[in-house]
């Protein structure tokens, strides 16, 4: 049994929303006292526990009271029944550089902000270039934040915020935050947190992230907890509830990966096929095979640049690629019955069980017609080279100098 | 509550939160600090006018160290602890409505925000102060020996401050009222405090008048009684009036406790009411 970094029991908060907001003691009087409001339960009953040096994520769809959640972790909001624990420092990156005075310097507001979360002036300066230096804004340190661009803004209270180094963190959704080379070094970064054994707790539309990044995850939904996962197959039962074009469509394929499947309908991929080297049907190939997946498809009237879509997930929800066939443009138009094939080349995935995901999409992108979520499932047995690691081999040549 | 110990532990917070209000106060203007000095010469100038030179009004007692300058010299003992209470009290009802990004965003003790405000202006007290000590110096009269004591009245006024501050800032909160009502309350305090005429005034027309017990009501605001002491101290160069300055101290007390168990209940709503 690890230690609970995190632990909620519980927890209720209920949310008073005003039909006229009243703020003023006139129309307070008139009412004869407070402001009319009818009561909302934002979180009912929410327990669970974060193991100590975990990520953890926090889904659902707008309005379940994940965000809430997340501010009553931060005893920003103060719940109304349960008990919220939490071992050991906590940082929230909820607002990037709130409470930056627009009218102090950079470094000013490095030393405010970083006491406003709890560090001290001595701890500040031991790690005051490395906040500078993460936020690369060695330049602009001694001008006002008012001159900062947004992204500086954001970056140098993300950078403080992250420095502060926490033993709980608390993220909302501030993971895509300035360019790409800051992403970058944002990523490094929780990485790195990760390893120390920082415990970390996201709010997150973002579900592919989720799905690599952490250890287990809650879906809350009105409040309420639906369900406590490993993030792989609470995401699949999420989406297969949340998604509002899915349409009942009758499962044919009978393999053992029985997927969701959502879209308009009006073509479907009917059958998924692996052709192994020989070109008959298996389930099982070799890593270096040259293989083809063939997409049987049926469309009830024709459709005009149809665009299909392969993704291949390991079973611990790894998305292992993801490719299209938008640039390949392959098909003026489909009618009726017929197939598509992708050849893979020699197969670089290593030895596994790997899930298909499979759509039929129009060029926009906007109309997917049919997406079928880990609709066939196969395995890669060892080939050449039989020592590899991580995911995928790559087929380079190696030469003596 | 553990919020007196969280106060101390978390003072480092406080400190930077006073120098923020203190240097955001007066940034991109050309005399920075000196609109603290300004603002009560230019008032108590004023009133010596209006009230000395027009009505003739006069400092109390022996005035001969002084000169001409006693009327000023005066109404600057009496404004600028008068400009902490006010000061203080109006910074601290925004200190909550004025942070909403922060109080929402971030957890750190709320009422940080109150104190500082309130500390921030009592910094600025301390300045003014030194300037009029040295003014009173200048003049001849001699006050040093007074001064610890005028040190202890000042901490004494900035409790009370705080205790109306904590109340206030988060009434504020949920009605929006009391900032103007605040602002108009402040003014009635004004003249009903011995800041631009003499408490014997009040003590000799209540006598006349056979009703002396309108001097005593009189003398249970607070701050009559604060404004009293750091008169006799400053200008007439003579001890407080002990019992008095005892029931402000104790009304001070009074108003912090009450400001601050007000502050600690309705604190826990605050990310959701503001």
């Amino acid at each position: 049994m690890t230690d609970v970094a995190v632990r909620v029991e519980g927890v209720s908060k209920r949310f008073r929303l005003y039909s006229e907001r009243n703020q003023s003691l006139k129309v307070a009087m008139m009412r004869g006292g407070r402001a009319r409001y009818e009561e909302l339960w934002a979180l009912r009953d929410v327990s669970f526990d974060v193991p100590a040096g975990s990520t953890f994520a926090l889904i659902g769809h707008n309005g379940s009271g994940k965000s809430t959640l997340l501010k009553c972790l931060a005893r920003i909001l103060r719940p109304d029944e349960g008990r919220i624990t939490v071992e050991g420092k906590v940082s929230a990156l909820l607002e990037l550089g709130a409470g930056f005075h627009p009218e102090l310097s950079g470094r000013e507001n490095v030393y405010l902000n970083a006491s406003i979360l709890g560090l001290s002036r001595r701890q500040v300066d031991a790690k005051f270039d490395e906040i500078v230096a993460f936020a690369g804004l060695e330049q602009f340190i001694d001008s006002p934040v008012k001159n900062y661009s947004s992204g500086m803004y954001v970056r140098l209270g993300f950078s403080v915020a992250i420095n502060v180094e926490p033993d709980v963190l608390l993220i909302d959704e501030v993971l895509a935050v300035g360019d790409e080379g800051f992403q970058q070094k944002c990523n490094e970064k929780f990485a790195d947190l990760r390893a120390r054994g920082t415990t970390i707790v996201v709010v997150s539309h973002a579900l592919g992230i989720v799905r690599t990044m952490c250890d287990s995850a809650a879906w809350l939904d009105h409040g309420r907890v639906v369900e406590i996962g490993p993030p792989g197959r609470l995401i699949d039962d999420y989406v297969e509830v949340m998604h509002p074009e899915r349409v009942a469509v009758r499962d044919e394929e009978t393999g053992e990966a029985a997927g969701t499947r959502w879209g308009t309908g009006d073509a479907k991929i009917e059958r998924i096929e692996l052709l192994g080297p020989a070109g008959t049907p298996t389930r099982q190939v070799h890593m270096g095979d040259d293989v083809v997946l063939r997409l049987h498809y049926v469309c009830e009237s024709a459709i005009t640049k149809p665009v299909f879509g392969i993704g291949v997930h390991r079973l611990d929800g790894v998305h292992v690629a993801g490719i299209n066939s938008r640039e390949a443009f392959l098909l003026d138009e489909i009618s009726g019955r017929g197939f598509v094939d992708f050849r893979t080349g020699r197969l670089p995935i290593l030895p596994g069980t790997y899930d298909v995901t499979v759509a039929l999409m129009d060029h926009s992108n906007l109309r997917v017609f049919d997406h079928r979520n880990k609709a066939f499932r196969f395995d890669i047995e060892p080939g050449f080279p039989r020592e590899a690691e991580g995911i995928v081999v790559l087929h380079g040549s190696w030469c003596a100098g | 509550m553990s919020s007196v110990a969280e106060l101390i532990s978390s003072r480092e917070l406080l400190g930077n939160l006073v120098s923020r209000e203190l240097r955001g106060k007066y940034k991109r203007s050309v005399l920075g600090w000196s609109w603290s000095l300004v603002n009560p010469i230019v008032t108590a100038l004023m009133f010596a006018v209006v009230f000395g030179v027009v009505l003739g009004a006069k400092a109390p007692g022996a005035a001969k160290v002084h000169g001409h300058a006693a009327f000023p010299l005066y109404l600057l003992v009496g404004l600028l602890p008068w400009a902490l209470l006010a000061n203080g009290i109006t910074g601290s009802i925004t200190a909550l409505t004025g942070n909403a990004n922060l109080v929402r965003k971030v957890y750190f003790p709320r009422e940080h925000l109150v104190v500082s405000s309130v500390l921030s202006w009592l910094v600025s007290f301390g300045i003014e102060m030194t300037v009029l000590t040295v003014a009173l110096l200048g003049f001849g009269d001699f006050v040093l020996p007074w001064l610890p004591l005028v040190a202890l009245v000042a901490a004494v006024q900035v409790l009370f401050v705080t205790g109306m501050g904590l109340a206030l800032a988060v009434l504020n909160v949920y009605f929006r009222d009391v900032q103007h009502f605040v602002a108009l309350f402040l003014q009635l305090w004004f003249y009903g405090t011995p800041i631009i005429y003499r408490l014997s005034l009040v003590r000799d027309k209540s006598a006349a008048h056979h009703i002396g017990w309108v001097y005593h009501l009189y003398l249970l605001n607070p701050m009559a009684d604060f404004i009293d002491a750091y008169h006799r101290m400053l200008f007439q160069g003579r001890g407080p009036q002990w019992p008095w300055l005892g029931w402000a101290t104790v009304s001070a007390l009074l108003t912090l406790t009450v400001g601050w168990r007000l502050f600690v209940r309705l604190e826990p709503r605050l990310a959701e009411e503001l």
